[in-house]
């Protein structure tokens, strides 16, 4: 699986046309996920897609063919921080209700709704620890699951929305060693 | 001053350079027809709106121009669906201008309301939906710029009515700034060095020619190369006529109705060079036993390009002209004429089986007829649009091409009836110029309607039916792969002769080898357009042939040892 965190311009379609393209270009998104950034203007995507280190290159220099996308950065293999935010509604009886609070906890997870006969779990978290409670409750009726995809972000300093010292030149340079350094 | 968005646009396309663009008017671009009156534009009126698209598309390929076509919403915009993906696949600048219903109607399923820019999303460059006049000229400006730069491509500008209608200040935009676009590259020094070293070191190099040297402007850089290092060049359809056919390292083309010669040595060389060449499939045979020995070098000035075909040892994104002539000085001096002569030695084996040998047996070839039209159209600059199937093979292997620009065809898309109005747009770009269009039986029947536009606007080309009574690249199929089951592939034509006729244009028909020559002095003598209805074998085969997904070196052979491509002069 690749992780790729895209910058785009903030423009009606760009949705679209970035899943478009990773679509027709055969390829199957798994997640995507999108919203505002510190830069007025530019939205970001989190994009999670299966595919081969030519595959992930391909993408990669497919985006950048978009004239809204302005940055991508293939985070895969960097030291990154993956976040996804699933909310679960369980079955419960009165028996059961009691041992899902005791599990909770143990991920972290929140109980953020309780009825006479479900509940609703919070949990924030990388894809397994979320498919980890996901497995635990199954025996007990899951009902429902919504879940927000991957969202990733670089560890340390290093960022990949850099805010543009040059409006004109944003991500520019970033773009240009991405692109000049496809032979393999 | 205060302009309509029509007025706008029309000012725009002059302030571009535009002095043609070809069309159909209809509801939702009435406001821009009517302002067009007011400038300077030739108008060239269409009789079906794909005809547009590729007359813009030919107009571009003849010339580098960007081409301009434009047509009404709904059914008027779906018609230019085909010559736009074709624009896509060839890498053709052309900007297409639709109309749309209101911007308030949008989304209301309104009368002839199509969502054009979603369609084309996947085979255009780039695309606007334009609903204020404010936005109109910023957005022609910025869909010009991105159609010819980097690697070109089609940009559909969609303009609502209430846009074309209502009024603003008119504000001529400075250069268009693109903050995410990024259309010109050049290769690391690290990557240049690796290529150096590969060339520098290849016993068996081989130049594979593309399209992207026309676009690129660069002959003169690919001659430079193949000289100073002795390195010969293979051609790929879209490639030809960039490298002069008559010069001693170029060697014909490549790929599935390639010469043999060229094939086999491609699938022996120790080094491929590809120039703004993309591996199509056509071209390759099956990768997995393409070029078994070769390091690969790829330059190309699309990123998305590298490796995605084949794996190459060193890519290099730029443009093609500049990344050469940054290479050239650095290219060893370098004897390789073991290796030349070695393919020379192929290329004589093939070229007694020339077609042109065999005596006249009372039967008309396609390659008779191609040939003779090439000896008897040297004498000034031509350009022949070629349609898609067996005659556009035959075209390529018995039209020897000097000149950039001289082949129009559609290579990447194969899109039938292409041809005809492709060479009404190339012969409006180039008056000049003498046109031929080379057009099978049935792709001439999907757009002759355009000969009404011939007749309408006096255009003066020439057209050579190949006629063969089949969809003949279908039939050779089902003969080779088929058992000879000709499923819908017999054709029942009209008179060409009378049809044509019919259109006030002037007609002949040839069924004799001997005819062939009269026939095109005529055609050439004559002012206005003649088309020349050429009755040629029914069952005869395009050879060699590398049936699709075989090993490029695997060819069919023409079963008469007499009868086979080959080279003359």
């Amino acid at each position: 699986m690749n992780t790729f965190v895209v910058l785009v311009e903030d423009h009606p379609g760009v949705l679209t046309r970035v899943s478009g393209l990773i679509r027709r270009r055969g390829f199957n998104i798994d997640s995507i996920t999108v919203g505002h950034t510190e830069t007025a203007g530019v939205s970001r995507m989190t994009i999670a897609v299966e595919a081969d280190e030519f595959g992930a290159r391909r993408i990669e220099a497919n985006l950048y063919k978009l004239l809204e996308v302005l940055r991508v950065d293939n985070v895969t293999r960097q030291p990154s921080i993956f976040r996804e935010l699933a909310i679960l509604k369980v079955k419960t009886t009165p028996e059961t209700r009691a041992q899902i609070f005791q599990l909770a906890p143990i991920y972290r997870a929140r109980i953020i709704d309780v009825s006479t006969e479900s509940l609703v779990i919070e949990i924030t978290g990388n894809q397994d620890k979320v498919q980890s409670l996901i497995d635990v409750l199954e025996p007990y009726g899951i009902l429902e699951i919504a879940r927000t995809g991957r969202l990733a972000m670089l560890r340390g300093t290093g960022t990949a929305s850099k805010p543009p010292e040059d409006e004109q030149d944003f991500g520019a340079a970033k773009a240009e060693e991405d692109l000049i350094s496809h032979s393999v | 001053m205060k302009k309509t968005g029509a007025q706008i646009l029309f000012e725009s396309l002059v302030r571009e350079g535009v002095t043609c663009v070809f069309g159909y008017p209809g509801g939702a671009i009435l406001p821009a027809y009517d302002a067009m009156l007011d400038y300077p534009i030739r108008h060239i009126l269409v009789r079906h709106e794909q005809g547009a698209t590729h007359m813009a598309d030919g107009y571009a390929r003849a010339t580098g121009q960007v081409g301009v076509a434009i047509a009404t919403s709904g059914p008027g915009a779906t018609n230019m669906v085909t010559g736009i993906a074709t624009a896509m696949m060839d890498s053709v600048p052309i900007v297409c201008i639709t109309g749309q219903v209101g911007s308030k109607a949008i989304g209301s399923d309104a009368f002839q309301e199509t969502d054009i820019t979603g369609i084309t999303l996947p085979i255009t460059k780039h695309n606007y939906l334009v609903t204020k006049p404010e936005e109109v000229a910023r957005v022609v400006r910025e869909a010009f710029y991105v159609a010819r730069s980097g690697r070109p491509g089609p940009v559909l500008i969609d303009i609502t009515k209430d846009c074309q209608q209502s009024s603003c200040e008119f504000v001529w935009p400075e250069e268009p700034k693109l903050r995410g676009y990024r259309p010109s590259h050049t290769p690391s020094s690290r990557e240049v060095e690796q290529a150096l070293e590969l060339i520098n070191s290849a016993k068996r190099p081989i130049i594979l020619a593309g399209r992207g040297i026309q676009q690129s402007n660069a002959r003169e850089a690919v001659l430079a190369f193949a000289e100073q290092a002795n390195v010969p060049i293979a051609m790929t359809l879209l490639g030809l006529g960039a490298i002069p056919a008559s010069h001693p390292l170029n060697l014909g083309m490549m790929g599935m109705h390639g010469e043999a010669w060229v094939n086999t040595a491609i699938q022996e060389a120790d080094l491929l060079l590809a120039f703004g060449m993309r591996f199509d499939d056509r071209v390759t045979g099956n990768v997995k036993t393409y070029a078994p020995n070769a390091k690969k070098i790829h330059i190309d000035i699309d990123p998305a390009e590298l490796n995605k075909n084949v794996r190459v040892d060193v890519g290099l994104i730029g443009d093609l002209r500049t990344t050469l002539e940054e290479l050239q000085p650095k290219i060893a001096a370098t004897d390789r004429s073991d290796w030349i002569a070695y393919i020379s030695m192929l290329k004589g084996d093939s070229a007694v089986r020339d077609i042109q040998n065999l005596p006249d047996n009372g039967h008309l070839y396609a390659a008779h007829v191609i040939n003779d039209l090439w000896r008897e159209t040297r004498d000034r600059e031509t350009i022949v649009v070629t349609d898609v199937g067996q005659h556009q093979m035959w075209e390529a292997q018995y039209y020897k091409h000097e000149d950039p620009r001289s082949l129009i065809t559609s290579g990447g898309l194969g899109t039938m009836g292409f041809a005809l109005p492709a060479a009404i747009g190339a012969k409006v770009a180039r008056p000049d110029a003498e046109v031929w269009v080379v057009v099978g039986d049935g792709g001439f029947q999907m757009t002759m309607c355009e000969l009404a536009t011939i007749a309408q606007e006096g255009i003066d080309i020439n057209i050579a039916i190949i006629n063969n009574g089949f969809l003949g690249m279908v039939r050779q199929w089902q003969e080779f792969f088929y058992e000879r089951r000709y499923a819908a592939t017999p054709l029942v034509n009209p008179d060409f002769v009378k049809l044509t006729e019919a259109f006030g244009l002037k007609a002949m028909r040839v069924e004799t080898r001997g005819d062939v020559v009269p026939a095109v002095r005529e055609a050439r003598r004559h002012q206005g357009t003649v088309l020349i209805d050429f009755r040629v074998e029914q069952e005869d085969s395009v050879y060699p042939m590398v049936p699709a997904g075989n090993d490029l070196h695997n060819m069919i052979r023409r079963p008469s040892a007499i009868v086979e491509t080959g080279a003359d002069a």
